[in-house]
Formats: structure tokens, sequence, C-alpha cells
């Protein structure tokens, strides 16, 4: 008989902040999921307050305030796991969800955990510092007032500029992690991001061209943007590309821009180096620690701490913090990065990377802030090494596939003829497979730069930043007209 | 109450939410509000090697309310806390929204939302329950991977059920509620043959409840197309006759529809304008509607985000643009009725629910032998496009996209390698040369099998 935690419901959304005023109701919850027999039960509470504001020519036309909250609740038996999700925070909402993931494992009944249960630890709380970052935002007139400013710059620097638009959102997350081996923390999480596009239309010939900035933990960061430089970039972006022509399809070199170009490492390799990859049999590098996989001129690492960057966090959310992750070291790959249950089913350690998007997904090992490290050259050096090539100086999105198939699409494209930069190409998308490029990436510049990022995912979209110095390919397929 | 009865268990009541949101609105001095409402529970399960892999259940309830102020601005606020203190912060948060409302892009009441609805109740069907969907899934990766010795693992895998309800309500007293239930199915088999590289595809089955979904044409499916393309070459790039399935071409047509979108021809970012109606955007023998009551859509909704009815509406019919989607605010710009197909917001988005293509007019099909089961021409059949979502350049009316599929010459298919397709939505449209005669039921949409000429394709070789 397993023991009845309360005996009537209690609204614990009466305890308004995340404390450890909640550690009695955790410790309850976590000692009937163990003593009916699971292995390892978890509970992550969250709560969310959420602001977007879109910005069209001169005129805000959208503000989207959203408030949510909910726990995620999961219970591993052996390597197998349950998890549900529910938005009811109360006693008996969160009891329910529990006995759901219990049931789902066929627990409740006569089996015992062998688990030894002290009770969870003094609350962690690393959001104790942060208790004023949302009190520290821009109000609603402030952050409209400077996107305005970003759309009024578009104007003024751009030409045949048909739609100008910046966005902004504030995301702040609260949560509350407690699991059976006696985690408990509590962490507060903030990220902005602000993004500026332009439409730049002449007869036939289009050009849509967009940036977005991110931090994570930076109050001030939109006090700090500087929309005038930032809607330069934008309108000289989209002023070249309005009369670009499509780029030939082809196998040529490719130089790769810093910062966002790091989407490459991030879809090509980066994905392929979680642990769910392995659990799935889908990455090509599962038997393939301590063998070369990459260009001894590369270097790659995956961390969680930068300061400000968009992937950076205090602690993952399975209650752990960040370890900086050398993945690659001079082409040899040296681990992967994992989360608990990666480490459960594969062996490598957890590396603080269990991340999901909400409470409505179970974590999973995912990438933080990943990039390649700088190397030795200038970017001129890479872009006077190609006589017949692609630089490719901003790219879009892209994707990788079950066999490690990916691509992804260059925003803004210029031809390399006889080691010199020449026309604006526009149509492109860089097709290859992680095993056989990262052998061909031979020349790292000394201009490491990260970008912030949203990654999506068996988990969920998150945060990430991507990053690299300018690096070269030596041969790459180039889908185009 | 069993498992299976809990996850049809009703948990919004629509008169309940108007009763507390009259009174709260009220405390707060609001006299005009609407407000959209869902809910959700769902179970699904995944499988690896035989075993339960994860096992996850949801339970998700939110609310968007919109109010507008006395200017007659409006603001909005979302949040899944449907308590009255819930209630109440969202409509404070809407009320400062409101603000900074838009004057000239104000949204209104759709002057349907009151008018009857032609579909009102679905059937719903009952779950089975997590115990059983885990056994039927161990049970179809088993037989998937019996299908041939080539395939080892489906590494992706997936059979859920989902009991979904939805509400509209506003101040003038519409009241709208539907609820659903739904069930999906996905297979992705990763084969391998020795010193050659690893193939995957699959296959997916949506349907209202699991015990409606065909498992074994899902397994069969699957297992074919993985099996298709074991046999893979690379090909030379060049300009191909192309034929796309019609998952292919509904989604390429789908990450374009921005061409059918009075929000975004509004917004300048739409290949169309305000006059493109009558426009001649396509051969004459395509036709295309969308119609979200279609019986093949189990995702059904009988009215949208601002509670006008789903309709069955002509955008080309013979090849030329009839109508576009519209919600009520682009509706009263354009000077015509909301055709359904609204969001909500303050800026209120507009999206298609279920295309039908249509072949019309044979006598003016240029090439109306070409069938994809029986030619003898040289062509490309894409199963697939990948990564759309990057790939595709809506405002601008490009694309250059991974695909999956086959070249096929004297009816024998060969797997390509890797390859990427590019072109540009409006010379493509002009550019098809026959529509097979069988329209096929995808999980999004209604076409048949659309050959186009002239495509061009990067490939490795």
């Amino acid at each position: 008989m397993i023991p009845t935690i309360y005996s009537n419901s209690q609204d614990l959304l009466s305890l308004e902040k995340f404390n450890d005023k909640w550690q009695s109701h955790l410790e309850a919850l976590i000692s009937y999921g163990l003593s009916a027999g699971a292995d390892f039960v978890e509970i992550f509470l969250e709560k969310t307050d959420h602001i977007g504001l879109l910005a069209e020519q001169d005129t805000i036309t959208n503000v989207s305030p959203s408030f949510a909250m909910g726990a995620g609740i999961r219970v591993f038996r052996g390597v197998q796991d349950g998890f549900v999700s529910t938005n009811d925070l109360t006693a008996n909402g969160l009891k329910e969800a529990l006995s759901q993931a219990l049931d789902m494992l066929g627990l409740g009944e006569s089996l015992l955990s062998k688990v030894k249960f002290d009770g969870l630890r003094l609350l962690n709380d690393y959001g104790l510092v942060k208790e004023s970052w949302l009190s520290e935002c821009p109000k609603l007139s402030e952050s409209s007032d400077k996107l305005l400013l970003g759309t009024s710059f578009i104007d003024k620097f751009g030409n045949n500029i048909n739609v100008r638009r910046g966005s902004y959102s504030r995301s702040l997350q609260e949560v509350l992690i407690a699991s059976s081996d006696g985690t408990f923390a509590r962490d507060i999480r903030l990220h902005q991001s602000t993004g500026l596009n332009a439409l730049a239309t002449d007869k036939e010939n289009r050009s849509a061209i967009s940036r977005r900035y991110g931090s994570s933990g930076k109050p001030n960061d939109l006090r700090e943007w500087d929309p005038c430089s930032s809607a330069q970039e934008v309108c000289e972006s989209v002023n070249k590309m309005l009369y670009a022509d499509y780029v030939e399809a082809s196998q040529m070199p490719v130089v790769l821009a810093n910062k966002f170009g790091g989407v490459i490492f991030h879809e090509a390799c980066g994905h392929l180096l979680e642990t769910t990859q392995i659990e799935r049999g889908t990455t090509p590098f599962a038997n393939k620690v301590g063998q070369k996989i990459a260009h001894e001129s590369l270097t790659a690492i995956d961390e969680g701490s930068s300061d400000g960057a968009f992937g950076s966090l205090s602690v993952d959310d399975e209650g752990m913090e960040p370890k900086q992750t050398v993945l690659i070291d001079k082409g040899i790959l040296k681990t992967f990065i994992s989360d608990r249950a990666g480490e459960l089913r594969t062996g490598y350690k957890r590396t603080g990377s269990g991340r999901r998007q909400s409470h409505s997904f179970a974590a999973a090992s995912r990438m933080r802030n990943t990039y390649i490290t700088a190397g030795r050259y200038s970017p001129n050096e890479l872009i006077s090494s190609i006589d017949n090539g692609l630089y490719c100086k901003s790219m879009g999105g892209g994707s990788v596939g079950p066999t490690g198939q990916f691509n992804f699409s260059v925003e803004e494209g210029y031809l390399i003829k006889n080691g010199e930069l020449t026309k604006p190409v526009k149509g492109a998308t860089l097709i290859g497979e992680a095993s056989e490029i990262l052998p061909r990436i031979s020349m790292c510049a000394n201009d490491l730069g990260l970008a912030a990022g949203f990654c999506g995912s068996v988990s969920g979209s998150i945060n990430v930043t991507v990053g690299q110095p300018h690096i070269k390919v030596d041969s790459i397929t180039i889908g185009g007209r | 109450m069993t498992a299976s009865d809990e996850i049809s268990r009703p948990f919004l009541n629509p008169n309940d939410i108007r009763d507390r949101l009259t009174k709260l609105s009220s405390i707060e001095g609001i006299t005009k509000w609407d407000l959209g409402a869902s809910s959700s529970k769902d179970i699904s399960v995944q499988v690896e090697n035989g075993k339960a892999k994860q096992l996850k259940g949801s339970q998700r309830s939110s609310i968007t309310v919109r109010v507008w102020n006395s200017e007659g601005l409006v603001g909005i606020t979302s949040t899944s806390d449907l308590s009255d203190i819930g209630l109440s912060k969202a409509l404070r948060g809407a009320f400062e929204a409101s603000n900074y409302g838009d004057i000239k892009n104000s949204p209104d009441f759709s002057i349907m939302a009151n008018t009857k609805l032609s579909v009102n109740e679905q059937k719903l069907f009952p779950a089975q329950g997590i115990t059983k969907l885990l056994n039927l899934l161990i049970e179809a990766e088993s037989n998937l991977i019996n299908k041939h010795s080539s395939i080892k693992t489906v590494p992706y895998n997936g059979l859920s059920e989902l009991f979904y309800e939805r509400v509209y309500l506003n101040s003038d007293g519409a009241i709208r509620s539907m609820s659903q239930t739904q069930a999906s199915l996905y297979l992705y088999a990763r084969a391998q043959e020795s010193d050659r590289k690893p193939r995957s595809s699959g296959s997916i089955r949506i349907a209202r409840g699991s015990q409606q979904i065909d498992i074994d044409s899902c397994i069969n499916e699957a297992a074919n197309k993985t099996i298709s393309h074991l046999n893979y070459e690379p090909i030379s790039t060049g300009n191909y006759l192309v034929c796309f399935t019609s998952e292919a071409f509904l989604d390429l047509l789908s990450a374009f529809s921005s061409i059918f979108n009075a929000r975004a021809i509004l917004d300048g970012v739409s290949l169309s304008t305000r006059d493109s109606i009558g426009e001649e955007i396509s051969v004459p023998f395509l036709s295309l509607n969308d119609n979200g009551l279609h019986h093949t859509n189990v995702s059904s909704c009988s009215f949208d985000g601002e509670g006008t009815p789903t309709n069955d509406l002509a955008l080309i019919d013979s090849g030329k643009i009839v109508n576009f989607l519209h919600s009520e605010a682009t509706a009263r710009s354009f000077g015509v009725q909301p055709t359904g197909h609204a969001g909500m917001g303050a800026k209120v988005s507009v999206s298609p629910d279920w295309f039908i293509v249509s072949r019309v007019n044979d006598e003016t099909i240029s090439r109306p032998t070409l069938d994809h089961k029986q030619s003898q021409e040289k062509f490309i059949l894409i199963e697939g496009l990948n990564a759309l979502h990057s790939g595709v350049r809506a405002s601008q009316g490009s694309f250059s996209l991974p695909f999956d599929g086959w070249l096929i010459e004297n009816g024998q298919p060969i797997s390509i390698e890797s390859a990427t397709i590019a072109g540009d939505i409006k010379l493509l449209l002009k550019k098809i040369v026959n529509i097979e005669k069988d329209q096929i039921a995808t999980h999004q949409g209604v076409s048949p099998y659309i050959w186009v000429e002239d495509m061009k394709v990067t490939g490795d070789s």
C-alpha cells in the first residue's frame, strides 16, 4: 500500500515564490515515488513571465505578454523513464502527475525501491542574487522607444526599403529543481533578444536581411544595444543583396564568417555529439572517442559560463552546474555532451547540459555555448588562399538529418576570385555530411566571435550560442541555380 | 473512472469561464473583451529495441484574453493560470498592453462570431491507454525491423493519443466550444548495408483515435521507403523533369502560403498585392482550395481564433487567384468577409488550414500522359523536401531545398544520395506540365502528384 501524502489538496500556489518552504512538499512527493518502486524521481517546477514586442515601420503593432507555470515530473526505473507535465501546481495536481508517471512504468503496487532517500539538501539558491532582474529590465515604454529607434535608423540608412521590422522579447524563468539524489536548486533565468529586419524591393529584385542579438542575465541589455550600428549592418547587407545574382550550383572551397557562421558546426557536428544521438544510434561518432574525426586545426568547446552569452546558465535543468566540455581537441574527439539519462544509458558523465524548453519537456543533452576556438590566421589569409570559392558572410538556418546529412542556407554570400571577394550572390545552400566535412576545415582565423540563436530538438526550443572564428572548408557542395 | 476515460474528460467549461470573466472584467472596469482558451491532455510512448524508452503524459491549458480600452485600442495577455487570480492578472496585463495598441490595425469582434456553425460536434474516440500504446509500438518496431535484414533500428518512433478542447467567448455573447480526439503514429527506420552509408526514411499516420490508425500500412510504407533508398547513387547537377509527391508539393505550397495571406499582403511581405485577385499565378489546369473542414483533416476545427466559422475557400481557380485568407481586421480592410483563418492577438495572424489541390481544365494540360508509376522518361521523383524553415525565402519567392527522392529512368528507380532543388515558386507554378488524376490525402492536405519541367537540381557527382 502506498502511503497517502496529503489528506486534502493544498494550494501550493499560495507559496508565491519558489523557496525552501517547498522542501517538505517535494520530499513527500519524492518519497512517495521511491516507495512505489522508482529508482529516481525528479521534479522540475517553473514559472515564466514573458513579453514580446513588434515594431513595424514607425509603429508598435504587437505587444504580447504571457505568464505560465507548471511542473515536469520524471521517474526512472532502470534506464526507462516516465515523464508527465502539468499546469496544475496544487498538491493534488502534482501527486496526480507523479502517480501517472509511476503508473506508466508499472510502478505503484508491491515494488519497493532499494534507493535510500535522505531528504533534499539545503536549497542551493542561484536566484538569490537575481531577484531584482525583472524590475531592472526596461519597462514597456522604454522598450518600445528603443525598438522604434531601430526601425527609424533602417529608414535612414536603407535604399528601396519596403518593410522595416524590429522585435524584442524578454523572458524571465524561475525554476525549482528537486530530485531523489538530494538535489535542491532554484534559479532565475533572464533572456532577452532583439532583432531587426528589412525587406528591400526594386521591380523584380527582392532582398530580405535579418539580424538578431541575444543575451542572458543582463537586465540592461536592451539599453546597451546600439540600434544605429545594428541598422547600418542590416542596411549594408540588404542593399548589397538586392541586385545579387543567384549562385551557380557547384562544389568549391568556402570561407564561413565568424559568429553565426558557427551554425555549421552546431548543426553538422554539435548535435551528433549529444548523447541522445548515441542512444538512438544515429551518430557516426559513437565509437570514435580518442580518434581523429576532424582536421588538426580544429578544437571545439561546449560550455555554459561565458558572461552574458545566450546559452549560459548557472545551473542546468537537472540541477547541475555547467562544466566546460572540450568536445574536439586538435581534431581528436574527446567526449560527448551528456545529461542524466545520457549518463545512465551511454556511460558518458553528465556535463551540466540537461536542458529543456519548459516544464512540458523532459531534459535532454543539449548544447549551450558551442564554438570552434580561434586559430592563428587572419580572415584575409583564408580568403586569399582560394582561387575560386564562396565567402559566406551571413548564414540562415540549417538542420541535420537522422543520418548526419546537414544543410544550411547562406543569407549573404560573395564569390571569391583569385583570393579577392567579388560580386554578391544569393540562393546558396551548403550541403554535406559531418564526418566528411570536419576533416576539410583546414584553416581557422584568429577572430572568434559568438552569436545568439534558438535550437529546436528533442527537448524543445532552447537558447544557445553558436560561434567560431572565420574558417575555411576546403570543399563543400553548394546548392544553387 | 479508467485511465482511458480520464484522457477525454473535459476540462474547460465555457459557461463558467464566461461568468468568471464577466465578473472579473467588471471589477477591472473593462467592458469589451474576448477570450480564446485551449486545453489538452495527451499520452505518448517511444520504444527502443523492444522496450519502452520514454513514456510521456501531459496536461496543458492556456487562455489568451484581449481587451479594448476606451480609445478602442486592443491589448492581449496569455496565461496558463486559469484561476481567478490568473484571469485577473491576465486582464490587467492586457489592459496595460492596450496602451500600445495600433489604431490602424486594431481588430474588432468578427461579425460572424455568433453565426451558426456548419459543424458542431465531432465524434470522440476513447483512448486505449499507455500500456496498450506501448505494446502496439513495440510490436510495430519489431515488425518493421523484420521487414528487411538491413533495417537494424527505428530510431525515431512514437505513438500518441490526444484529447483537445477549444473555447472562444466574447463580451457580446459569442460562445463557441469544440473538442476532439486525435492519435498519431510515426516510424522512422534506419538501414545500412555493408560499406555503404546509412539510409533512413519513415511514415506517419494520423487519425481521430488510436484504434483508427492503420499500423500495418504505416509499417509497410516506412519499410518500402527505407529499402528503396538502399540502392543509392549521386546524381549530376543539371535541369530535370521533376515529379513532386503530394506531400512534397503541399510542403512547398504551404511554405509560400503568404501569397494568399491578406495579413502578409498588408504587411508588404507577400509576393501578392491587394490587386492580385484575378492574377494568373499558375497553369490553368490547377485549382487550390483551403478547406479546414475537409473529411481528411482529422485536426479540423469548426471556428477560428476570432470565432469565425471555418469555410471551404477557393484560392486559385483555373490558375487565377480568386480569394485571400482573412482575419476580421484584414477582411475589413479589403472590404470582404472574414474567412475563418485568424489566430488571436492584438495583431491577428492569418494561416491556412488544409490545402486541397485539384486538376481542372484537362484539355489545357501540356503533358497529360506523364504518370509516376508508368513513365519511361528520365525524371526525378521528389519524395520529401527538407529544411523548409531555412531554405525558403517566402518574401522573395525563392527556395533551395535538400530533398529525398529517386532518379527514375525506364521505370527503374535509383535513390539519390544527396541533392537540392532550387527555384522560384511563381516560375514553378507556371512550369507545371501535368497534374495526375488521383487526389491523395496526406497528413497536411490533399493533392495529386505534380509534374514540373526544367527544375535545377544540385547533385554530388
